[in-house]
């Protein structure tokens, strides 16, 4: 143990205790989460086995009977089948769209709010883009139901078919406005702030040394940014993009808003409906009640494990690159 | 001469760039506004006593209000305990369980809300046995509160002198003394705004609720256990996408009514760092 500077008396003895028993609250936590979701995966886990990573279907068997199947010891209704592919694609591909559209647009951003600004408007920005961190996931959802649906469907979609219509995956159009299109471009809304605030923080620690060396040696304003400041806050820019890998993978919402709802099929275009595991584990819950073996909530338990596990990783990579996490990102914001 | 038209070209790739930081800025900007303006626009002719003092049964969101503002209250309640008291170990009794706590910490805010949403459902609702209650909703919004509050609580108290510590020493208080009396009143500024965001984060959550504290139509009767309790943000969710114009109209003014509460907790927030910097 550390050697205190005073002999430790009796009160700062439980005090300690006391706190550190309430500190342990949050591992408690944590694993109860995972040991509790992984329990409750496990019929799941042994009736879907590999095929599990390796389709795409979420069937709940045959409801009108009462003859069940029995798959590694655990029973479920015949012709059952579960596969988290589809959600899997619709996850990755609306956050990897989320990130290509926010990563660039929060750089750009912070570049404003640190360098370009007038001073006056720069505590505003700040505070603009805390309040767009901080608007909750139902409203960014009725925003794009109400505002950015409308405008996929009658104008963005229609307008990349017809630029982009010769690549595949690009053509086809939308009938709707509901799909994976939509997905990113409302995740890459709610990741950006997340995003821009921490590289800001970084940019404005870039040694004004550098700058002013390059600025006298007679580079403009954009070569100072592209030679020194962006690549002296490359490792916070790539940390801050797992960061909000993070948050887009799991956001649930505002993406089962827009999403449109498919969740077998595998996207066969970007304006196609989709659903991701986290929105599944909403939208599929009500019907997974009718299942009288059970199964259909395990798998869906199983999704939350996979889930758990992808933004687990893109956390941690996050970590690599920016100390203190995801919490130093909210944390900061008492700071400035 | 040749290197002048070089500098001159350098010149409007800069000035483009200039350009293009200020458009991507306002482009960013101004969904913020138009969802500000959407739901004033929408909610404003919707106000009326009505919808304060009906529930959703018939056209009102009272329940929804008082709902939610139950599950925050209990869940506060809980968090602020756990997480005020999980700051001060790491502030003043680190050491390496604490780094592990830490890391935890950072590990648990990375936790997607469905997911402990349908941890809470397993849990409490299932396994033991509380039915939809909001209880279970509230242990889960604790679940998503606390490492804001432990975290933001450990960076205030690391921000008092340490000149102002060691006098209480140097009087013979001890170090929980000190904590309590000397150190929370210099940091509380900085705690109390890490609670408002806290707050202001489990006020807007939706996905941890809707498997377990379910939905309920009418007034929540305070009770723990065994009953369901509406919220705001399931009257948003859930009401837009009926057919019938009250519907969303009480899904306009829910929103309305949640984005104040954003609004109050954000501007709470942001004058109680400034108070904190000044002192």
């Amino acid at each position: 143990m550390r050697r205190q500077r005073t002999p430790e008396n009796r009160g700062d003895r439980a005090y300690r205790l006391a706190t550190a028993a309430v500190a342990a609250s949050i591992p408690i936590f944590m694993f109860a989460i995972l040991i509790f979701i992984f329990q409750y995966s496990l019929p799941a886990i042994r009736f879907n086995g590999l095929g599990f990573f390796t389709t795409s279907s979420w069937n709940l068997g045959n409801l009108n009977t009462a003859a069940t199947v029995v798959k590694n010891g655990v029973t479920g209704l015949p012709g059952a089948s579960y596969g988290v592919i589809g959600l899997l694609v619709g996850t990755l591909f609306s956050s990897a769209i989320a990130l290509l559209i926010a990563v660039p647009t929060s750089i750009a951003i912070a570049l404003f709010t640190a360098e370009d600004a007038p001073r006056v408007v720069r505590e505003p920005l700040v505070a603009l883009e805390d309040l767009l961190a901080g608007i909750p996931s139902v409203i960014y959802g009725l925003w794009g139901i109400t505002v950015l649906v409308p405008l996929v469907q009658s104008t963005i979609a229609p307008g990349m078919s017809k630029v982009l219509g010769f690549v595949p995956f690009f053509g086809g159009g939308t009938n709707t406005g509901y799909g994976l299109l939509t997905c990113g471009l409302i995740l890459a809304l709610m990741v950006t702030p997340i995003i821009s605030s921490t590289v800001r923080e970084s940019f404005a620690k870039t040694p004004s040394e550098l700058k002013e060396g390059a600025l006298a040696l007679g580079c403009t304003k954009w070569e100072v940014q592209r030679r020194i400041t962006i690549p002296f806050s490359k490792t916070t820019i790539a940390g801050a993009s797992m960061l909000g890998l993070g948050r887009a993978l799991g956001e649930t919402m505002a993406v089962l808003m827009v999403g449109g709802g498919s969740y077998a099929a595998l996207p066969s275009k970007i304006y196609s409906p989709i659903s991701t595991m986290a929105t599944a584990i909403v939208s599929l819950l009500d019907s997974a009640f009718q299942d009288p073996t059970g199964l259909a909530l395990y798998s869906l338990a199983e999704v939350a494990l996979v889930l758990f596990a992808v933004t687990l990783a893109a956390n941690m990579a996050a970590r690599v690159f920016v100390s203190g996490g995801v919490t130093k990102a909210f944390v900061s914001r008492s700071e400035a | 001469m040749k290197s002048e038209k070089g500098l001159s070209s350098r010149k409007v790739v800069d000035k483009s760039v200039r350009g293009l930081t200020l458009l991507v800025t306002l482009l960013i900007l101004a969904p913020l506004f138009d969802m500000i303006y959407i739901i004033v626009s929408n909610a404003v002719p919707s106000l009326s006593l009505d919808m304060f003092i009906h529930t959703t049964v018939t056209d009102g969101i009272l329940n929804a209000i008082v709902g939610s503002l139950f599950l925050v209250l209990l869940s506060s309640v809980i968090a602020v305990s756990l997480g005020v008291f999980s700051g001060v170990y790491l502030a003043e009794f680190g050491g390496r369980s604490a780094s592990f706590i830490r890391f935890f910490a950072d590990v648990l805010t990375g936790v997607p809300s469905i997911v402990v949403g349908y941890f809470g459902y397993i849990v409490f609702v299932l396994y033991l046995g509380w039915g939809y209650s909001a209880m279970a909703a509230a242990i889960a919004l604790t679940i998503i509160m606390i490492p804001y509050v432990t975290r933001t609580t450990e960076f205030a108290l690391r921000k008092v002198p340490s000149e102002i510590k060691e006098g209480s020493y140097a009087l013979g208080a001890s170090k929980a003394t000190t904590v309590n009396r000397i150190s929370f009143r210099y940091a509380a500024p900085g705690i109390m705004t890490g609670i408002l965001i806290a707050v202001s984060i489990s006020l807007g959550e939706t996905a941890p609720l809707i498997y377990t504290a379910y939905f309920y139509n009418y007034l929540p009767n305070l009770a723990l256990f065994h009953s369901p309790v509406g919220y705001l943000t399931w009257v948003i969710w859930a009401f837009i996408n009926e057919p019938l114009a009250l519907a969303h109209q009480q899904a306009f003014v829910s929103s309305f009514v949640l984005m104040v509460f954003v609004l109050c907790l954000g501007l709470g927030a942001r004058f109680l760092v400034a108070r904190w910097w000044k002192s």
